[in-house]
C-alpha cells in the first residue's frame, strides 16, 4: 500500500544480525542496545506514522566515544546506519530499514557549558529544543528557534532539519543561531566545527551540516546562540472574513517595514478544530485568522501594535483582539500550538511544508483548497505566514489505502504549485522519504548530482541515512 | 600572454569553464584581490560582464542580483526603497588601496559581514540562494528565494565563503532589511580593553537589540572609545538608549552620536579603517569568543603590534603588525589556538602571504573533507587554485 518506496533490503546483512548485534554489545554499555522487537517498536516510525520499518537494531550511546566506536564498526562492516532524535520528523528522516540500525542520541542530554557573557552555550545533541531554553530562562536568556514539537524534538534533529518555529520571522532558523558542532564521521573520527566564535575557518562546513538530515555524520555536541529575552511580548490576534484579506494584510505588514516576531495564519477549518480543543476563544465567525506577535521595551510595542492594527484596519479586519494579560497571550497561542495535536484528534494528516514568496500565500492557499477538494479530501491550514511557509494538514483515514495514496497525491500536487509560484518543496520539515522523489521538481538533474557528490565526500558508501532526500532513481546520476 | 574572460552571460561563463586548459583566477573588480592567498593561475575570469539586478521585490524583502553587479547599485536602489543589506558589508578599497566598484559576487564568495553580523547574521545568513557554475562548466543552482528552505543540501552556505575555489557565482539572492528610521551611538570614553569588552558583552547580553558593539583603544591623542549602536523607530532607539545606559551604570564619560556620525562612524569600523594605515602593515583578523578579544592582545605584547581594535562585542579583533619576519603570524595563531579562533591574515607584502599560512590550519580530518570538496566541486582544479589552502 504504501506510495514510497525504499531501497531493497541487504539480505546479507540481515542475515549476519546475530553477529552485529554481538559485535555491537562490545561497543555500548548494555542500556545503550535495543533488539528484542517488542523494545524496537517505539523505533519503527517518526513523525510519518504512515510508514513503519523494524530496525536491525537501536543503539543509544552515552558518549561521544561510544557513537564513535559504534560507527567505526558500521563503517568496517558495512551496516547503515539511521540517526534518531527523538524521532518527531514529519518528513519520515528518522524511518529506518531492517538492514540499518538506529543510532540515536536521545541519551545524551546534558547541558555542557552556559556562557553569557559570549552568549554562548554548548549541549550534548540528544537536549531537547525546550531544555536548552529551560537552562537558561531563569537568568533571563532563550534560544531562538522554536518548532511547535519543541517538548519532543532534539537539537541533533533540529540541526538535520534546519528547524523552525513560530519566531523565526525575527530569529532566523537553526542554522541562524548554531555556532558550532562535535560530529562523528562515518569512519568514527571525531570532528569539532566551530565553537564559541561567530565564524570557523575554511569552507562554511556547519552551514552544510544543518539541514543535511543525518546523511553526513552524527552530531553530538551542539554550541548555539542564546539571546536575552525582550523586556515585553504581545500577540494580537485578527480575525478577517476571508483568507484574501488576511494573506494581503501579512503582504502590507512586511513590507510597512514593521518586523514583527512571528505572523501565524489559520484558516477556517484550522480555528473549528483549535478551538474545539484548546478552547482559545477564538472567533468562529471569521474566514481567517493571524497572530502577529511583537515584543521589546513596553513603550515599544505599544507603538508597534498601533502601527500593525492600522494596517490590519486598511484590509478590512474584523475582530481585533488584543491580549491584556500573560493569560490572554498564553490563551491565544494554546489554539495555534496545539493545531497539530487538535488535528489529530479528530482524523490523519499528513502535513505539508512548502514555501512560497509571500505575494503568492492567497494564490496558493486557494489553489490548495481546490486541489485537495479535488480529490474529495478536507484540509486545514496553520502556518507561518510571515516567511510564506505553509503547512496544509491534509486530513485522510490511514487504514484506507485509496485515501492514503489520494492524501500524498493532493500533497505533492501542492508541492508542485508552491516549486511552481517561486517556492520550495520544505521550509523546515526537511525531505526526508517523503518529499524525496519530488525533487526532480525543484532540481535538474546537474544540481542533484552536484549535491550528491558532495554528500559522498562524507560517505563514499552511501551508509548514513541512505533511502532519504536524494531520488532512488537518480543516484547513478553522481558518477554520470 | 595572460587572458582575462569576461563572459556575458551565465552560459557563456559555463562554456569558458568547460573550455579551460588552465586554471583561472576569478574576480569581480578586483578591488579585494588581496583577499586570500596568492592564485595559482596566469589567466583570470572577470565577473564584471554579469552586471545588472534581475529581480526585486520589496514587499517579499528579497533581491535577486548577477554576480558582477556592484554593490553601490544594490545599496542605492534598496535605499530608493527605504531597504538595506542586513550584514553591511565592508568595502576593503581602504585597505588595499584598490580602486573600481566592488561586486556583489565578491561579497557572497567571501561572505564579508560587517559590525551588524553580532544582530543580523552575515551575509551567509541572509544569502537564500545561489546559481554558480560549478568547476565541470555546470551551471547550478542551490536555494531560491524564499526564507525558509532545507531542500537538499544547502549549497548556499557552503559556496558562501568559499572565496571562489569551488565556484563561478553567476547570481546571488538575499533577503534585505528595512532602513531604520533612526540610528544612534552610544559613547564611553576611556575604558580599558578589559573593561570595555565587559561592557560591550553585558550590553549585548541585555534585551536591547544593539546593532553594533566596538572598541577603539586610545590613539593620537583621542581617548579610547567604547560605541554601542541602537537602530529602529525613532521613540524605540530613544527609549532603549535610555534604558541602556541604566543597565550599562558605567562612570565612563558619555556622548551620543547623532544618525549622520553614527554613520560615519560604523562605515570606518566596517572598513577598518582604523588599521588601514600604514599601508604597507600587515592586517589580520582574528575571530575569538568576545570575552577573549583582551586576552589575545595580552598575549601579543611581544609582537610589533601597532594598532588594533575590537569588533562583534569584542569577537573580532583588527591587527595591524609592522611587515616584519613571519608579521606576527606565528605567536598570533600560537595564541588563537591557546583561545579557541582563528586568525586570517588579509592584507601582506607578497613575500609574507606567499610564505605564512593566510588561513588558520586546519585539522587533518577537517582538510581531508575540504579537499574532498574541492576535488568533486571542481577536478581539475581549474578556480581559483590554492586560494584558501595549498591546492584548495
Ligand atoms: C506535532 C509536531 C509539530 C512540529 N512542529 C514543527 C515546527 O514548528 N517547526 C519545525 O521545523 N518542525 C516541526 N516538526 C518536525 C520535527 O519536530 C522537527 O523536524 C525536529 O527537528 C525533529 O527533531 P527530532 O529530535 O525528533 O529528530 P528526528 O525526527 O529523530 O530526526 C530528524 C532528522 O535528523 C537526523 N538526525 C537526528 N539526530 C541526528 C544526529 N545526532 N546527527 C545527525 N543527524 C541526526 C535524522 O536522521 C533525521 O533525518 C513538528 C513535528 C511534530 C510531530
Amino acid at each position: 500500500m504504501s506510495a514510497i518506496a525504499f531501497p531493497p533490503v541487504d539480505a546479507a546483512i540481515v542475515a549476519r544480525r546475530p553477529a552485529i548485534l554481538a559485535g555491537l554489545a562490545e561497543l555500548v554499555e548494555p542500556a545503550g542496545l535495543i533488539s528484542s522487537e517488542a523494545e524496537m517498536r517505539a523505533y519503527e516510525t517518526d513523525g510519518l506514522t504512515a510508514y513503519r520499518r523494524m530496525p536491525l537494531a537501536v543503539v543509544l550511546p552515552a558518549t561521544t566515544e561510544e557513537v564513535s566506536r559504534v560507527m567505526a564498526f558500521c563503517h568496517a562492516n558495512g551496516v547503515k546506519v539511521v540517526p534518531r532524535g527523538a524521532g518527531t520528523s514529519l518528513a519520515g528522516g528518522a524511518i529506518a530499514h531492517e538492514d540499518a540500525i538506529i543510532l540515536g542520541v536521545s541519551r545524551m542530554s546534558r547541558v555542557i557549558e552556559i556562557d553569557y557573557p559570549n552568549r554562548c552555550m554548548r549541549v550534548e545533541a540528544g537536549i531537547t529544543n525546550l531544555a536548552i531554553t529551560g537552562a537558561v530562562s531563569p537568568d533571563g536568556f532563550f534560544y531562538a528557534p522554536d518548532p511547535s514539537s519543541q517538548l519532543a524534538c532534539t537539537i541533533a534533529g533540529n540541526i538535520g532539519m534546519n528547524s523552525g518555529g513560530a519566531h523565526c520571522l525575527k530569529y532566523g532558523v537553526t542554522t541562524n543561531n548554531l555556532l558550532g558542532v562535535k560530529m562523528v564521521v562515518i569512519d568514527g573520527t571525531v570532528v569539532e566545527i566551530g565553537g564559541g566564535a561567530l565564524d570557523s575557518p575554511g569552507l562554511d562546513l556547519l552551514g552544510l551540516i544543518v539541514g543535511s538530515e543525518g546523511q553526513i555524520g552524527i552530531v553530538t555536541e551542539a554550541t548555539v546562540r542564546i539571546l536575552r529575552s525582550p523586556e515585553a511580548v504581545q500577540p494580537v490576534l485578527f480575525g478577517f472574513d476571508t483568507s484574501e484579506e488576511a494573506g494581503s494584510c501579512v503582504a502590507a505588514i512586511i513590507e510597512s517595514g514593521i518586523i514583527p516576531v512571528a505572523i501565524e495564519f489559520m484558516d477556517k477549518p484550522a480555528i473549528e478544530i483549535c478551538e474545539a480543543y484548546a478552547k482559545a476563544g477564538y472567533p468562529l465567525d471569521v474566514g481567517a485568522l493571524l497572530i502577529v506577535e511583537v515584543e521589546g521595551l513596553a513603550s515599544d510595542i505599544e507603538a508597534q501594535l498601533a502601527k500593525i492594527v492600522a494596517i490590519a484596519r486598511l484590509h478590512n479586519v474584523r475582530v481585533v483582539r488584543e491580549s491584556q494579560s500573560a493569560m490572554e497571550a498564553a490563551l491565544i497561542w494554546k489554539g495555534r500550538k496545539s493545531a497539530f495535536g487538535a488535528t489529530g484528534r479528530i482524523a490523519d494528516y499528513i502535513c505539508m511544508d512548502g514555501t512560497v514568496p509571500t505575494s503568492q500565500l492567497s494564490y496558493v492557499l486557494k489553489r490548495t483548497g481546490e486541489i485537495v477538494a479535488s480529490y474529495g479530501l478536507r484540509v486545514a491550514n496553520v502556518f507561518h505566514a510571515g516567511d510564506g511557509n505553509m503547512h496544509p494538514l491534509i486530513m485522510y483515514n490511514i487504514n484506507d489505502p485509496e485515501e492514503q495514496r489520494k492524501a500524498e497525491e493532493a500533497g505533492n500536487d501542492i508541492l508542485r504549485l508552491c516549486v511552481e509560484v517561486g517556492g520550495c518543496l520544505t521550509g523546515e520539515h526537511g525531505v526526508g522519504i517523503e518529499k524525496r522523489d519530488l525533487m526532480h521538481h525543484q532540481f535538474s538533474d546537474l544540481d542533484l548530482a552536484h549535491q550528491m557528490r558532495i554528500r559522498s565526500v562524507f560517505d563514499r558508501s552511501w551508509l548514513l541515512n541512505p533511502a532519504k532526500v536524494f531520488p532512488l532513481e537518480s543516484r547513478h546520476l553522481e558518477t554520470a | 600572454m595572460a587572458h582575462v574572460f569576461t563572459p556575458k552571460s551565465e552560459t557563456e561563463a559555463a562554456d569558458i569553464v568547460r573550455g579551460l586548459t588552465a586554471p583561472v583566477s576569478i574576480r569581480g573588480s578586483g578591488t579585494r584581490s588581496g583577499l586570500g592567498r596568492t592564485v595559482d593561475a596566469e589567466d583570470a575570469l572577470s565577473t564584471r560582464g554579469l552586471d545588472g539586478i534581475s529581480f526585486y521585490e520589496p514587499a517579499e524583502m528579497m533581491m535577486s542580483v548577477r554576480a558582477g553587479t556592484p554593490v553601490s547599485v544594490v545599496e542605492q536602489t534598496l535605499a530608493a526603497k527605504g531597504q538595506m543589506l542586513p550584514f553591511e558589508p565592508a568595502d576593503h578599497r581602504g585597505v588595499y588601496g584598490t580602486e573600481g566598484e566592488p561586486t556583489f559576487g565578491a561579497v557572497a564568495a567571501c561572505n564579508i559581514s560587517g559590525p551588524r553580523r553580532i544582530q543580523a547574521g552575515a551575509a551567509r545568513d541572509s544569502i537564500v540562494g545561489l546559481r554558480f557554475v560549478n568547476g565541470r562548466g555546470e551551471i547550478i543552482k542551490s536555494g531560491g528565494r524564499v526564507m525558509k528552505n532545507v531542500t537538499g543540501l544547502d549549497l548556499v552556505k557552503l559556496t558562501c565563503g568559499s572565496y571562489g575555489s569551488l565556484a563561478v557565482l553567476t547570481e546571488i539572492t538575499f533577503k534585505v532589511l528595512p532602513r531604520p528610521e533612526r540610528a544612534s551611538t552610544l559613547v564611553l570614553e576611556g575604558l580599558d580593553d578589559m573593561d570595555a569588552v565587559a561592557v560591550l558583552t553585558r550590553a549585548m547580553g541585555s534585551a536591547f537589540e544593539v546593532s553594533g558593539a566596538a572598541y577603539l583603544p586610545a590613539h593620537d591623542g583621542e581617548p579610547a572609545r567604547t560605541l554601542l549602536r541602537l537602530e529602529g523607530m525613532a521613540s524605540s532607539v530613544r527609549d532603549r538608549m535610555t534604558a541602556l545606559q541604566t543597565v550599562l551604570s558605567s562612570t565612563a564619560s558619555i556622548r551620543i552620536l547623532d544618525d549622520d556620525a553614527t554613520a560615519a562612524l560604523w562605515r570606518d569600523v566596517r572598513d577598518g579603517a582604523f588599521v588601514a594605515m600604514p599601508a604597507d602593515n600587515a592586517l589580520w583578523r582574528v575571530s575569538v569568543k568576545p570575552t577573549q578579544g583582551p586576552a589575545l592582545i595580552a598575549a601579543l605584547a611581544d609582537i610589533p603590534l601597532d594598532r588594533y581594535f575590537f569588533d562583534w562585542s569584542g569577537g573580532l579583533v583588527w591587527l595591524s603588525v609592522a611587515p616584519t619576519g613571519d608579521a606576527g603570524a606565528a605567536p598570533i595563531r600560537a595564541a588563537v589556538s591557546e583561545l579557541g579562533g582563528h586568525a586570517t591574515l588579509i592584507r601582506a607584502p607578497d613575500h609574507i602571504r606567499r610564505s605564512v599560512d593566510v588561513f588558520q590550519p586546519l585539522p587533518g580530518a577537517l582538510m581531508k573533507i575540504t579537499s574532498g570538496i574541492k576535488q568533486s566541486s571542481d577536478p581539475r582544479r581549474l578556480l581559483n587554485p590554492g586560494v584558501m589552502y595549498p591546492g584548495i
